[in-house]
């Protein structure tokens, strides 16, 4: 693997603090984005399936763009990373390794997942990074819809009758700790900060707070007290329904790394 | 008197010729729209028999940019340069405002709802209501889904026909 001039240029401090930030990203895109394709030929109505087929391709091709910016970073190619690593090497928060549950249980974490992502993406438009910064210009476009989407599923679903709102609060409840687990700090965490390549975690959750709590109780729901944080995922302690996804999604990989489909 | 304008483009010119077959190529996934009418060739280079072609995707998960470039690359070679290089590019992102207006005209005759002026900030579901009928111009519709066949199109129902249309979702 060989870097670019431009990135041997860069400390090698520097380096690893962007490659911890873009494998965390891109990882928990690959995996939300494998967990909502379970929706495919699945969905409850064709345009709720077609929905979350559509976000699937999103989220896949926004992990592949992260991990071109992580080969430019001396990283194995984007399919290497995707299916030649196993889940222990995974760096995904516990919210989006999650099996995909009920609907509601998708829909809410969903929308968990999207709104941290938009505060992620606003933060780094303006990161320090260029490459980085560039790309989040354009994908901070196509995430819009998938948090219109989630919030329109939360608003419709939280108080369309006592089934689908007591749906709705359990899986509230179930997520909102692996949801905070997202902003798990890193060991890169100060070095990602004072290089300027995103503010901290605890801003970024903070922002996250002020922009789901509304919505939550706007949708007729309860924020859960008192959650404490499901963390781990960023250093590779995983719950196995990860491996098992990875197990899968791997199967064809494994059996001939040259196929094509 | 000597003119310090220069001479307009001909036919022998090799910018042009490369605009020529780039008119020729068509997005797969919504076939009456070229590239240049999708405003996803950011610009046309040429060095003698080389010519280099910067395009700008519309979704960076769209599954057709690998289809586009092997369709360009083949046109261009046609047109008569032997190395020809399409480079892959989000710099500036694509965003559904570079559209030409050729190309919204197309769209509206296609059936598909040409996407109105893009809004920077959140998404806001207001922005999708009453979305004129590309068929009847009439704007009692519904939004049916934010997502439809393909990434960049949503699914709208119109009151008066009685039947759903397509919107090409504005993105920026």
């Amino acid at each position: 693997m060989t870097l670019t001039a431009e990135h041997s240029a860069l400390a090698t401090a520097h380096r690893e603090a962007l490659a911890d930030l873009l494998l965390r990203m891109a990882d928990d895109e690959l995996v939300i984005g494998h967990r909502n394709s379970e929706w495919t030929g699945f969905g409850p109505i064709l345009e709720a399936d077609i929905a979350f087929s559509s976000m699937a391709q999103d989220e896949i091709g926004h992990a592949q763009a992260y991990y071109r910016l992580l080969q430019d970073l001396g990283h194995p190619d984007a399919d290497t990373m995707a299916f030649a690593r196993p889940s222990a090497k995974f760096r995904c928060s516990s919210l989006v390794c999650l099996p995909r549950g009920d609907w509601a249980f998708s829909v809410v974490r969903q929308f968990l997942y999207d709104a941290a992502e938009s505060v992620r993406l606003e933060a780094l438009a303006s990161s320090s990074y260029a490459p980085l910064a560039t790309l989040v210009r354009k994908l901070r476009g196509e995430e819009k819809y998938h948090l219109l989407h989630g919030r329109t599923w939360m608003m419709k679903l939280g108080s369309a009758n006592d089934e689908s709102h007591a749906r709705m609060q359990k899986a509230i409840d179930e997520l909102f700790p692996h949801a905070l687990g997202l902003f798990e700090p890193t060991q890169h965490e100060s070095a990602i900060a004072s290089y300027g390549i995103q503010p901290r975690e605890s801003v970024l959750l903070e922002e996250w707070r002020r922009s789901v709590e509304p919505v939550i109780r706007e949708a007729g729901l309860r924020v859960p007290a008192n959650a404490s944080p499901v963390h781990g995922g960023r250093t590779g302690k995983h719950a196995p329904a990860l491996a098992e996804m990875i197990d899968a999604m791997q199967k064809v990989y494994r059996i001939d790394p040259s196929a094509k489909w | 008197m000597v003119s310090t304008m220069s001479a307009p483009p001909t036919i022998a010119d090799p910018t042009t010729r490369i605009w020529e077959a780039l008119a020729t190529v068509n997005d797969p996934e919504i076939p009456i729209l070229s590239v240049i009418d999708l405003g996803i060739i950011d610009s046309v280079d040429v060095d003698q028999t080389r010519a280099r072609v910067r395009m700008l995707p519309t979704f960076v998960g769209c599954p057709a940019i690998d289809l586009i470039r092997e369709q360009i690359t083949a046109a261009v070679r046609e047109a008569g340069f032997d190395q020809v290089e399409v480079e892959v590019s989000f710099d500036p992102p694509w965003t559904s405002d570079r559209i030409t207006p050729d190309g919204l005209r197309k769209l509206r005759e296609f059936g598909v709802a040409p996407p109105g002026q893009c809004t920077h900030g959140p998404a806001v579901e207001s922005n999708f209501h009453q979305v004129p009928c590309p068929r009847c111009g009439k704007r009692d519709t519904a939004l049916e889904s934010l997502f439809g066949p393909t990434l960049c199109r949503a699914i709208h129902y119109c009151n008066t026909c009685h039947e759903s249309f397509e919107h090409f979702k504005p993105l920026g």
